[in-house]
């Protein structure tokens, strides 16, 4: 009886609810997006992942976090020799709350390093960079390298004497490679000197050209996460993967569970070639 | 087996119309660059005419009175005949496509699409990658700086020089030279001139010695430019704060990172005025003073090697 009374709707709640559902159902019939939202959260995941597992969006985060301030850091900033330094004590000094946004920028960039050399170390320590994850780390490495050019390239907009100096070694330092190096730092600094034109080059870099190639590969990343399921951790004795892997006929073959996909049940040795 | 789509679409006839169309949009288009006032207005009027012409043959069908179409009747066929004829055999067979041919409207269609496609891409990126990746081969930028009488330098005495590459870029071209007259060498001035920038990763190098700020001397040679001297005494050569490298006064490394000697300044006397001019990359220096023999290559980044076995990783440099 206590279910009946629970389970029964009073007429104010079923209009409220479909008040409110009216939207979500005219958005979902359109577009497929609520679907799509619903089989990228709630996904299934080894029951044993812990907070390790956390890094990776940690580090989203974090860049989320730097994408945010420095859209609002470029309505201040000014990437001219004779008014970036200006600007940025304009910004630090006189803006509402532009010393915490800033601050936020200038940390939060030291925090995106840091935890994406966390994250890398959390999936090579649980070996989640094997088949059939490959792929998925190259991707990451990218990012890690595109991620650390972004500093670079960040590095030099505050137009003090740190940045002016640090950059011109950096860029010598890109100079002394083997062949194409004089090439590149040629390319870097936009020209033989070091001039006007290679601050508004590197705030271009910072906010146009890096950061899109940082959502974009981030992008084909939470795809393929989300393709192959999350790796349950080492010690783990429970099966890891998307459901797709789940639902298939299936047998570990005595492989440790959750590092690489089950080979299916059908699956004939020497198929591929792999043994005489 | 794919289906055969047999339907004609009813199109109208090919005329000539859309190309004259195109030929008087060209004309106006080249007109307003060439010339406004004649060629553009002649274009604009050919491509009014043709497109009234082409509008009028395409909409031909849909003016005037719908033809009168008698509805056709037919009896309704008696059930249980026959099988259906397939539409390729029987009397009225459709002719089997030519071999090879049937799929050329699509080949060709997709064959464009790659192809404009291409195309446009290329349009696109050429010139954008052209405008970033441009300045990797651009020339070291000419500079002539005149730093005043040459009377500002006492023979022996070295100076600081702080000057503008390029008065009208302003702070940023901003350099310094260490300069020693080193008396009249054949009849003519000779100058040490030393840059600061640092062989190893370009940081400034600083004079192991002190300097006098009390003697400095400050005046503008014209353009914009601001010179600055500064007596000082590198008793000890020249080092960088950076990472240790060490010079001595003709710019030879004696310890560190560095992997040549210090980069210096040609110079040229005007009207009894020190003018620099190019800068270029040293090898070593045998010698001192006016009788220094300097072994000298184009110019290169900091850190490059230009002489020994290792200049192999620096066969093409930028133009110089």
């Amino acid at each position: 009886m206590a279910i009946a009374t629970r389970t029964r709707k009073s007429p104010r709640r079923e209009r409220l609810e479909a008040a409110v559902n009216y939207p979500i159902d005219w958005l979902e019939e359109r577009s497929g997006l609520i679907g799509g939202i619903r089989y990228f959260l709630f996904r299934k995941v080894p029951g044993d992942t812990n907070w390790f597992h956390t890094l990776g969006s940690a580090t989203l985060t974090a860049f989320l976090v730097q994408a945010v301030t420095g859209v609002i850091l470029a309505m201040y900033y000014k990437p001219e020799p004779k008014t970036a330094y200006a600007s940025i004590q304009h910004i630090t000094n006189d803006v509402t709350l532009g010393w915490l946004v800033r601050g936020m920028h200038k940390w939060g960039a030291s925090v995106f390093i840091i935890l994406m050399f966390f994250h890398m170390a959390r999936v090579f320590l649980f070996g989640a960079y094997k088949y059939p994850r490959e792929l998925n780390w190259i991707i990451g490495v990218m990012l890690l390298v595109i991620g650390m050019l972004e500093g670079f390239t960040g590095y030099l907009l505050p137009w003090d004497q740190t940045a002016y100096w640090a950059t011109i070694v950096g860029i010598n330092l890109n100079g002394t490679a083997p062949f194409l190096g004089p090439y590149i730092a040629q390319f870097l600094r936009g020209g033989a000197e070091i001039g006007p034109d290679t601050l508004a080059r590197f705030y271009s870099m910072h906010m146009l050209l890096i950061p899109g190639a940082i959502f974009a590969l981030i992008g084909l990343h939470l795809y393929l996460v989300v393709r192959l399921g999350v790796s349950s951790p080492p010690w783990s004795k429970e099966a890891a993967g998307a459901d797709w892997v789940e639902e298939q006929e299936v047998s570990t073959d005595g492989r440790r569970a959750g590092l690489t996909r089950p080979v299916p049940r059908n699956y004939v040795r020497g198929q591929r070639g792999d043994s005489a | 087996m794919e289906p055969e789509h047999r339907d004609q679409p009813h199109l109208p006839g090919p005329t000539v119309y859309p190309i004259g169309f195109a030929a008087g949009v060209a004309t106006l288009l080249v007109g307003l660059v060439v010339s406004p006032t004649v060629i553009a207005p002649i274009g604009g009027a050919i491509a009014i005419v043709f497109a009234f012409l082409w509008v009028r043959d395409a909409t031909r069908d849909y003016r005037g009175e719908p033809e009168h179409i008698e509805p056709e009747v037919r009896e309704a066929p008696a059930p249980a005949t026959a099988p259906a004829v397939p539409a390729d055999v029987g009397e009225a067979a459709m002719p089997p496509p030519a071999p090879g041919e049937r799929f050329a409207r699509s080949r060709f269609l997709e064959g464009a699409t790659l192809g404009l496609g291409g195309v446009i891409g290329g349009v696109v990126t050429v010139p954008v990658l052209g405008m970033a990746l441009g300045p990797a081969f651009g020339k070291q930028g000419k500079h002539r700086v005149d730093l005043g009488s040459i009377d500002n330098f006492p023979q022996g005495d070295w100076e600081i020089a702080h000057f503008f590459l390029h008065p009208d870029e302003g702070e940023v071209t901003r350099r310094t030279a260490y300069i020693r007259y080193n008396g009249l060498l054949s009849g003519k001035p000779s100058f040490t001139i030393i840059s600061n920038r640092c062989a190893h990763l370009g940081c400034p190098v600083q004079p192991n010695g002190p300097s006098f700020p009390d003697q400095t001397k400050n005046f503008g040679t014209g353009g914009g430019q601001e010179v600055t001297l500064i007596k000082m005494l590198p008793a000890g050569g020249f080092g960088c704060p950076c990472h240790g490298g060490q010079y001595d006064t003709e710019g030879n490394r004696t310890a560190g990172p560095p992997v040549r000697s210090l980069d210096r300044y040609e110079y040229a006397i005007d009207n009894g005025h020190l003018i620099l001019g190019k800068t270029y990359s040293v090898a070593h220096v045998d010698g001192t003073g006016s009788t220094a023999v300097i072994h000298r290559y184009g110019l290169a980044g900091p850190g490059q090697h230009i002489d020994g076995w290792e200049q192999i990783f620096y066969p093409l440099q930028p133009p110089h």
